[in-house]
Formats: structure tokens, C-alpha cells, sequence
């Protein structure tokens, strides 16, 4: 019985630091000897007590009964509630010690998969806050708070809360709304409000078929074509690629993405269903390095530099810094806010420099520095690492020449900077000289930034990077 | 002429097992051997089976018993002095399993006999009940299967869509019908059982009237009339869209959306078939639970694996007061009172309603107050060997009642054991019925079968004599064989008193439970304690593992006779 009872602290410091403040609870099979474990001591005063997911297909339970009443101290590895799925009765017991405070859901009561159940408090001066609690979450226990991961359901507000959301669509004022057996379960698996449909069944019946329309599901309608099926399933593009299996190879390990390598491979996912296209350009540099050789005293560095160099260029062509967020229509973003990515413990993150074409070179690297070791500290409040309009991205420093960068949904353009390098030159006189280049390359969205824009931008970085003294001003 | 033809088919291969000159003998001098009929046609269920598969040997095996049993009758006729007394030594009211049971083992026990059956021989359970059902959940049983795409997979199957036709399924489960309604026939004939048409009517003591004017008499006379599907007030039944299980069972149409009032085994079985054909079910129990009368445990575990996963919801704790059929274009309407407060509480609108909240004894124009019996509820009253006690609390002699008439175990089974525990008094030979050795059995997939008490009438009856009660269980999930089948889904429960090894109850849910119920049932009827039967062996890997694993994790406390007599736990 490897699935867990989490209870969480009902705060809302979280960050991108995961779950360091989870708890959790260990159902064990109603028969079987409970092992103890060790527990280690959180600081957190009043936790919550969530409904555990028992089995992979269950979506609620019903509290068989609690063993523990309100104001009984809990220790470590006692029963506290058995819990009812749709596979079978668990005691669930606690990994940590404290008084259970509430019953937030009663015997007999259900509850879906992750709503409160109860409040643990550690000491009992807590109880009385735990309670106060318990009283202002009682009543929405029903609803559920979403699970973070699925995609936009709509609101459910099941049982208790149905008579709140207007009927207006039924014509005949109190029509009584009929669904049938398997509607219903599947409206509760999909968290479809039935009293909001209208049934194309006979006799005006909720049928199925509607629920799955309403929860956005193909129909699969009955005596599923197991072979058929399947054939389509690999026949199909598949963007959401479930389907595939690729040969396992022996002795490989599978290590399970972070929260952070989630989130990258969710956008980099998205990221597919931009159309973009990329433009190169040359830049001589080395007007660049002599003035960082200046300034690098003085703790400007190297990214300063070229975001600065960026945002002054974006700040002549507005349209590189818009952002395409309906496919109808261009965002103009009112500041020029430079992400740049950074590598970090495994992952990769784009703390972001707001105002760069404002802000001077100097506060810039200062502002760059703090990011920097925020990120270390995995301190970066959303606002530092989401409020890009533009991202910047050097592999230059490894010796890359050029390389091709993928857009970051929700942003126009992103400029893969490669290494600066002595190279050949050939003037219009047929003088040769040895310049340092470098290549700069920008990945676009075409729905608002055609190639003719990109040129022009990167003309006026060229020439910026060219001219360097204005960075300093 | 006949016996002569039975003598040539009855070629010496018939008999295997003795010695064909002594068939002969017997045959036709009446020899006292009791050995000719093969011990395992006695049991109705499995002679049914012998005719079915192979009817011409079976037929050559019964043929040679006919002369015996006349020559035998006339024996013991001129011997009691009493020839020309009566018609017949026995006259059983109705050709069911219950009369069918009876008249085979009178045939055996040298009666002169004669059935009446005023409709159909077979009766509910052949013509409306368990037989066309079974053929309607072995459909179901296989389109489940192959509608489960996931548990295909895990056989590395691949099977395209399943589909069926409604009128072929009818069409099979008629057939079986039919085809053990004319092996039964052919059994009692077979063996000079007579079998008269019309109805019967108990005219006085020992005396019937069949048909219109055809009297009878009869030293000893069975009512075996059965039972008809019972219908609460308020429910109009057209046999179109509320209709009862003798109309279900022709499968004239799936409804999208049936409810089933009861939630007994006809209800539940009829909700696997009907979820499999496609429809959806709602239930209506009046109890506050679903399945009452099975144990709560096993029950709690059928009702995960049976309804909840299903396309079946289910309203409990009411009744259905009025179900009208649809008519005018308008769905059946089902309304539901609060079973405590009798207070509307639901209209349902559904395709269809199936009625079965469970079946009333067909017992009138029996005649019954030509001897003074009383029905109650339309059940005749009996005492525990099937003796019909009149109204003034009296025994009438002569006159037994078996079967769902008598009210005391409505099943086809019990029915022909009591025939048979009747015959053998009617015989001389004092014979009490133990009830709690009739297993019973419902067909779902997987199938639910029990026998003896469950767990709370087994606390309750140890609260009262004082003994103590353990539970022991097993699941399916530990077999070898089930984890192949890929149904691992299952439970076998044993109730037993732990001081002296008693077994009080066995429920099973699981694959085939409805076979693996009877070495439990044949231990309570021969008294075996469990510190015996655990040293049985059991083939390996087979699902009778469950029930050893069962017997061999109980923990009781006598007569550990041997070292391997401690419980292994599993």
C-alpha cells in the first residue's frame, strides 16, 4: 500500500522550492501490521489532512469512520481514519504526532481525492485556531481544489454547491434534469455540473455522450474496436505522445523530472505550437571587448552588457518586444524586460532584468548579480523569473559559434548569442583585416514579427554592439 | 418390445463397471441389486448434464431400469398386501426440478409414481428461471471479456469490436430451454414415471383430481407447485417495458436504461446481463442496503466489483410504490417513497423496469381446503421434514410439500433435496433435511455462492448457545490458477467455531464460485470438521486452492492430531 496521505501546511509561502513542507501520511491495509518509521518534526503549527489517493483510479472517498476523536493526541504510526475507496476500506494512519484538532468531513461523508479532512494541531493552544479553521473550510469541503496539473476544467461545484449556478438555459423553469446512471458517474469523474447541460437523450435525458461533450472528451462510444483503436492512436500525430514506447534499453535508470525540469519540458512542449523562424547576424565585437575591459572593474559583466544592448534596440523596434497572445493581435509591452537564461543545478531558469533600457549599465550588473544568487537560493519570487518580454540566451562563453534557441511561449523573439571570434574580413577595397565576430541569432514569432523587422533590429544591436559608448551613457 | 430394444442398446460398454451377464440377471429377474442406475445420475443437476452431453449413452443407461422397476413394484406390492389399493405409491403436484428430484429417486426406491404438471415440465427454474438465465450471463460473462479491452491487453489479445445479436441470444437461451425441458421429459419417462397433463387439485386425503375430471389416488401425494414471480401493489406490468423476469428472460428488446427494483440475486444477475447488452441500470432496494441476504462483507466487496464500476447507480431504503409502463410517448415512470417515512421522494423516468423483488408461492386451486391446510402469505405450511400441518396445527398424513410452495429455501436445488428426504420417509427411512448444507449460488461475473450462516447469524446464534465465533479468510489474489485467468478479484470467507471445528458458513465471491462452494457444502452435510478436511489434497494450480488455503488458515483449537494440523497463515 504504497500510496500516501498528504496534509499540507495551509500556508501560502510555496514557492518553486516543492515540497519541503508536505506531509505524509501512510495508509496501511486494514489487516495488515503496521511498520513504524521515523518521522522528522516540521515546524508548521496546524496541518490539514487530506483525503489520500488509495488507488490510481480513485477519485473520492467516503470516511468508513475515524477512529480518533476531536481533541485526541495522535502519535506517530496510529490509525487515525479508514478510509473507503472504490478498491477497498484503509486505516490510515499518521507519520506525525499532535492533536487532532477538527473533523472537517464526518463519517459517512465523501470526500474527492485531496479536500481536508481534518486539522492536526501540534499543541493545544492550536486547537482553538485549528477549529476557527475548520469552521471556514467546513462549509467549501466540498469543493475541490483542482489538482494543479490538469487542464482547465470547468468550475466544479458539485452536490452542495449546485443550486448557485444559474439554470438559465433550461427553457421550462423547474424541468427536472434527468441523467442517466453512467452520466452521472462520469459527470462526477469530469467534474461536470449536470444542472448546467441540456440532454439530447430521449425523453431530453443527459446522456453520456453529453457529459463527454461537455468535459471536452472524444466519444468512445460503446464495444471499443481494441485493434482499431490503436491503430489510430499510432497513426495520429499524438502531440500529447502518451502512446509511444520506445524500446527499453537494459540497465537504464529513469529518474523523474523535477518541479523545475517539469515546467521547462511543459513549455518547450508549448513552445511547439508557435510558428517561428530564425535570422543570423554578424556583429563585430571589438569595439564590445575593449569596453568591457573598462568596465569589467567595475563588476559590469558581459550579460549586462548585451542585455543592455538589446533593450536599447528593442526600444527602437517596439514590435520585437510585443507578444502574440491570441493569434489575433499584437501585445505591445509597455517596459522591455530582459530574460536571460541561465543554467542552474540541472535546470534552467530566465531570471529577468525589468527596465533594461532604462536602468544604467552599472545598476543593471548590480541588479544581474542579485538574481543571480536569488536563483542560487531557489529565492526567485515568480515576478523575477516570469516578467520577460524579451530573452537573451549566450552559449558565447563556451565557444559555441552559433546555435538556434527555442521561443518562450508568451514572448516575441528570443537571441541566441554565439562566441566572439577573430575572424577575416574582407573590406570593399579588397583589404583584408582580422576582426572579432560574433553570431547572433533570432528566434521570432511570425504571426507578429515578420523577417524584415528582425533585420532592421538587428541592424540597430549591430550597430550598438559596434558603437559601444552609448551603453555606458 | 421395448425392453427388448433396451436390452440390444444396452451393450455391455454401458454399464462399465460391472459384469454384463449380472446386468442381464438383473434386468430381468428382478435381482436386489440397487446398482444399475450409475451413482451419479441421482443428483438432478448432474443427470441433466449426462442427458446433455450425450444423450444416446445416456439413454441406453436409463432404459434397463424400467423393467427392473416394474417387476420390483409388483414385488413389493403383492408382498405388503395392499395391491390394488392405490393408483400410485406417490403423485407429485408439479413436474419442476423439486417434483422431477422426487420422482426419479420414488423411481429408484421402487414407487409406483406419477407426476401432474398443469403447464410445462422443468417448471420456473427450467423454462423461466436458472436455466435460461445461465444462458443469458454466459453471453454476458463473454462480452464482458471481450469488451475489456485492458484486461485483453494483459493477455496480449487483440480483438476487434464485439457486437451481438439480441434475437440469437433470445434464440440460445430458449434453445437451453428447451433442450432441458425435453431431457427432463425424457428422464421421467425413461423411467416409467407417469406423467399427467392438467392442472391438479387435492380432492381429500389421497385423492387428486387432474384436468377436468380425471381422479387419482395416491398413497403419499407431494405439492410441488412452486412459485410465480411476485408483484408489489401499484406496479402495472405489461410485459413490454415493466416486465417481470419470465418476460425478461425472451430478451425481447435492451433497453438503454432499465432500473431493476430488488437487489437480490435476480436483480443482480440481470444487471450483469443487461450492463454487458449495453444498457444502464438503475437499482431500487428497498433495504438500506444493496444485496441484503448475502453476508455484508462479501456483499461490501460484490458491490466494488459488481455495481460501483459499472454503468449502475442505485437508490436505497425505497420502495417503488407506482411503475407505470410507457405509453404515449412517454418514458416508464417509477415513483419512490422513503421506506421509513412513506414520503415521495424521487420520480424516476426510465426505458424500462424490471420487477424483482422476489416471487410468491403458486399455490391456489390447489384444493388445500379440502384438508383443512391454510396457506400463509400462499405458502403452505410445513414441519421440517415437508409434512403439511393443517390449520388446527396438525399433521395431514400423507401430504408433503416441497420446493418454493413450501417457502423455506426458494431454490431449485432445495427443492428436489427436500423431494428426496420426502421419498426416503415415504420409504421408511427417517430423513431430516439440513438446510444449512444447500448452497446457493448467483451467477454474476464473478459469481457469489454461500452456504450455511452468514457472519452476523452466526455471532448472533453463538450469543444465544454460547460458543465462540472465528472468521477466516482468503483472497483470490494468492491462487495460481486466478492470477492466470488474470481475475485475481475475489474472496473466500469461512465462519467456524474455533472449539471444536465446526463449519457454520462459507461465502465466496470470485471466479467460478458458484463450483467451489460445494466441498464446503458437502463438509456441513457430512459433518466433516475442518481439522479433518484440511488434509485434503487439491490439485495444484486449480481455484479449489482457495478453499484449501481456507480450511488450512482457520485456527482450531481440538484434536490437532498431527503436526501439520497447525493453521498456516496466509
Amino acid at each position: 500500500m504504497a500510496s500516501l496521505l498528504q496534509s499540507r501546511v495551509p500556508s501560502s509561502s510555496s514557492s518553486l522550492s516543492s515540497s519541503s513542507s508536505g506531509i505524509q501520511w501512510r495508509p496501511s491495509a486494514a489487516l495488515s501490521s503496521r511498520p513504524r518509521r521515523r518521522i522528522f518534526t516540521v515546524q508548521a503549527k496546524i496541518r490539514e489532512i487530506f483525503m489520500p489517493a488509495l488507488s490510481s483510479t480513485m477519485t473520492e472517498g467516503k470516511i468508513v469512520s475515524w477512529i480518533k476523536s476531536e481533541g485526541d493526541v495522535l502519535s506517530k504510526g496510529e490509525s487515525v481514519v479508514v478510509v473507503e475507496s472504490d478498491k477497498a476500506d484503509m486505516d490510515v494512519e499518521t507519520f506525525y504526532d499532535g492533536i487532532l484538532a477538527a473533523i472537517v468531513v464526518g463519517e459517512g461523508e465523501v470526500a474527492p481525492v485531496g479536500a481536508p479532512i481534518g486539522l492536526l494541531a501540534e499543541t493545544e493552544d492550536e486547537i482553538a485556531e485549528a477549529k476557527a479553521k475548520a469552521k471556514s473550510t467546513g462549509s467549501s469541503s466540498q469543493s475541490v481544489p483542482p489538482p494543479a496539473a490538469s487542464p482547465p476544467p470547468p468550475p466544479p461545484p458539485p452536490v452542495s454547491a449546485a443550486p448557485l449556478t444559474p439554470a438559465a438555459k433550461v427553457a421550462d423553469g423547474p424541468r427536472k434534469i434527468v441523467a442517466t446512471p453512467y452520466a452521472k458517474k462520469l459527470a462526477k469523474q469530469h467534474k461536470v455540473d449536470i444542472n448546467s447541460l441540456v440532454g439530447t437523450g430521449n425523453f431530453g435525458r443527459i446522456t453520456p455522450a453529453d457529459i463527454e461533450a461537455a468535459a471536452g472528451i472524444p466519444p468512445k462510444k460503446s464495444a471499443p474496436v481494441a485493434s482499431v483503436t490503436l491503430a489510430a492512436e499510432t497513426a495520429a500525430p499524438a502531440p500529447k505522445a502518451s502512446a509511444t514506447t520506445f524500446p527499453e534499453i537494459p540497465g537504464s535508470t529513469v529518474v523523474p523530472f523535477t518541479t523545475m525540469q517539469s515546467a521547462v519540458s511543459k513549455n518547450m512542449v508549448e513552445s511547439l505550437s508557435v510558428p517561428t523562424f530564425r535570422v543570423g547576424y554578424p556583429v563585430a565585437t571589438d569595439a564590445l571587448d575593449a569596453l568591457y575591459e573598462k568596465v569589467k572593474p567595475k563588476g559590469v559583466t558581459m550579460t549586462a552588457l548585451l542585455a543592455k544592448a538589446a533593450a536599447m534596440a528593442l526600444a527602437q523596434h517596439p514590435v520585437v518586444n510585443s507578444t502574440c497572445k491570441d493569434g489575433k493581435s499584437f501585445t505591445y509591452n509597455c517596459s522591455i524586460n530582459i530574460a536571460v537564461a541561465v543554467a542552474i543545478n540541472g535546470g534552467l531558469i530566465t531570471p529577468v532584468l525589468q527596465d533594461a533600457d532604462k536602468l544604467d549599465l552599472y545598476l543593471l550588473s548590480k541588479k544581474w548579480k542579485e538574481l543571480v544568487e536569488k536563483a542560487r537560493a531557489k529565492q526567485l519570487q515568480p515576478n523575477d523569473y516570469n516578467s520577460g518580454t524579451f530573452t537573451l540566451s549566450n552559449l558565447g562563453m563556451f565557444g559555441v559559434d552559433k546555435f538556434d534557441a527555442i521561443l518562450p511561449p508568451g514572448q516575441g523573439a528570443i537571441m541566441a548569442v554565439g562566441a566572439s571570434k577573430p575572424t577575416v574580413v574582407a573590406d570593399a577595397d579588397g583589404f583584408f583585416s582580422v576582426k572579432s565576430k560574433m553570431l547572433v541569432n533570432v528566434t521570432a514569432d511570425h504571426r507578429i514579427i515578420y523577417g524584415a523587422d528582425l533585420a532592421a533590429f538587428l541592424q540597430t544591436f549591430s550597430k550598438i554592439v559596434e558603437n559601444p559608448e552609448s551603453l555606458t551613457m | 418390445m421395448q425392453s427388448m430394444l433396451s436390452l440390444s442398446l444396452s451393450s455391455p460398454s454401458s454399464i462399465p463397471r460391472s459384469d454384463p451377464t449380472i446386468v442381464a440377471d438383473n434386468v430381468f429377474f428382478a435381482g436386489s441389486s440397487s446398482s444399475i442406475v450409475p451413482r451419479s445420475l441421482r443428483l438432478c443437476g448432474l443427470r441433466r448434464e449426462v442427458f446433455g452431453l450425450q444423450s444416446s449413452n445416456a439413454s441406453r443407461i436409463v432404459a434397463p431400469s424400467k423393467p427392473r422397476r416394474v417387476n420390483k413394484v409388483s414385488a413389493s406390492l403383492s408382498s405388503n398386501g395392499s395391491p390394488s389399493k392405490f393408483d400410485y405409491d406417490l403423485v407429485i403436484i408439479g413436474a419442476g426440478v423439486g417434483g422431477h428430484g422426487a420422482a426419479l429417486h420414488a423411481v429408484e426406491k421402487g414407487l409406483k409414481t406419477a407426476v401432474i404438471e398443469g403447464d410445462v415440465v422443468g417448471g420456473t427454474c427450467v423454462n423461466r428461471g436458472c436455466v435460461p438465465s445461465k444462458a443469458l450471463l454466459a453471453v454476458s460473462g463473454r462480452m464482458r471479456e471481450l469488451q475489456n479491452e485492458h484486461h485483453l491487453k494483459a493477455f496480449g489479445l487483440q480483438v476487434a469490436a464485439a457486437g451481438y445479436d439480441r434475437q440469437a441470444v433470445a434464440d440460445h437461451a430458449n434453445n437451453l430451454a428447451s433442450k432441458i425441458r425435453s431431457n427432463l421429459t425424457n428422464s421421467m419417462k425413461a423411467l416409467g414415471v407417469d406423467i399427467l397433463t392438467g392442472i391438479g387439485t387435492i380432492l381429500g386425503p389421497q385423492k387428486v383430481k387432474y384436468g377436468t375430471d380425471n381422479v387419482i389416488t395416491a398413497k403419499d401425494i407431494i405439492i410441488a407447485t412452486g412459485s410465480v414471480p411476485s408483484v408489489p401493489k401499484g406496479i402495472e406490468v405489461d410485459g413490454k417495458t415493466v416486465i417481470t423476469s419470465d418476460h425478461a428472460l425472451k430478451l425481447e428488446f435492451v433497453p438503454d436504461w432499465i432500473a431493476i427494483v430488488g437487489s437480490g440475486y435476480i436483480g443482480l444477475e440481470f444487471s450483469d446481463v443487461y450492463t454487458a447488452l449495453g444498457s444502464e441500470v438503475t437499482f431500487v432496494e428497498a433495504l438500506d442496503q444493496l444485496m441484503p441476504g448475502f453476508d455484508p462483507e462479501i456483499g461490501k466487496l460484490a458491490q466494488r466489483v459488481l455495481i460501483n464500476p459499472r454503468k449502475i447507480d442505485f437508490h436505497t431504503g425505497v420502495f417503488a410504490s407506482k411503475i407505470t409502463p410507457a405509453k404515449d410517448g412517454k418514458p416508464v415512470t417509477i415513483e419512490l417513497v422513503d421506506a421509513k417515512t412513506k414520503g415521495l421522494k424521487d420520480t424516476l423516468e426510465v426505458d424500462a423496469a424490471l420487477i424483482a423483488t422476489g416471487r410468491a408461492p403458486h399455490t391456489k386451486g390447489l384444493g388445500l381446503e379440502n384438508i383443512n391446510v391454510e396457506t400463509q402469505r400462499g405458502f403452505v405450511p410445513v414441519d421440517e421434514r415437508m409434512r403439511v400441518i393443517d390449520a388446527k396445527g396438525k399433521l395431514v398424513p400423507h401430504l408433503y410439500c416441497i420446493g418454493d410452495a413450501n417457502g423455506k429455501m426458494m431454490l431449485a436445488h432445495a427443492a428436489s433435496a427436500q423431494g428426496i428426504s420426502v421419498v426416503e420417509q415415504v420409504c421408511g427411512k427417517d430423513h431430516v433435511l439440513n438446510h444449512l448444507s444447500i448452497p446457493a449460488a448467483c451467477f454474476t461475473h464473478p459469481e457469489i455462492s454461500m452456504v450455511g450462516l452468514t457472519e452476523p447469524q452466526a455471532r448472533e446464534k453463538a450469543e444465544k448457545e454460547g460458543f465462540e465465533v472465528s472468521v477466516a479468510k482468503t483472497s483470490f489474489k494468492a491462487n495460481t490458477k486466478a492470477l492466470a485467468e488474470n481475475e485475481g478479484e475475489g474472496l473466500a470467507k469461512l465462519i467456524y467455531r474455533p472449539d471444536n471445528g465446526e463449519i457454520l458458513g462459507v461465502h465466496i465471491f470470485g471466479l467460478h464460485a458458484a463450483d467451489l462452494i460445494h466441498e464446503a457444502s458437502n463438509a456441513i452435510a457430512m459433518g466433516n470438521r475442518i481439522q479433518d478436511i484440511k488434509f485434503a489434497v487439491h490439485a495444484h494450480p486449480t481455484l479449489s486452492e482457495v478453499l484449501d488455503e481456507l480450511f488450512k488458515s482457520a485456527k482450531v483449537k481440538v484434536n490437532i492430531s498431527s503436526a501439520v494440523g497447525e493453521a498456516v497463515a496466509v
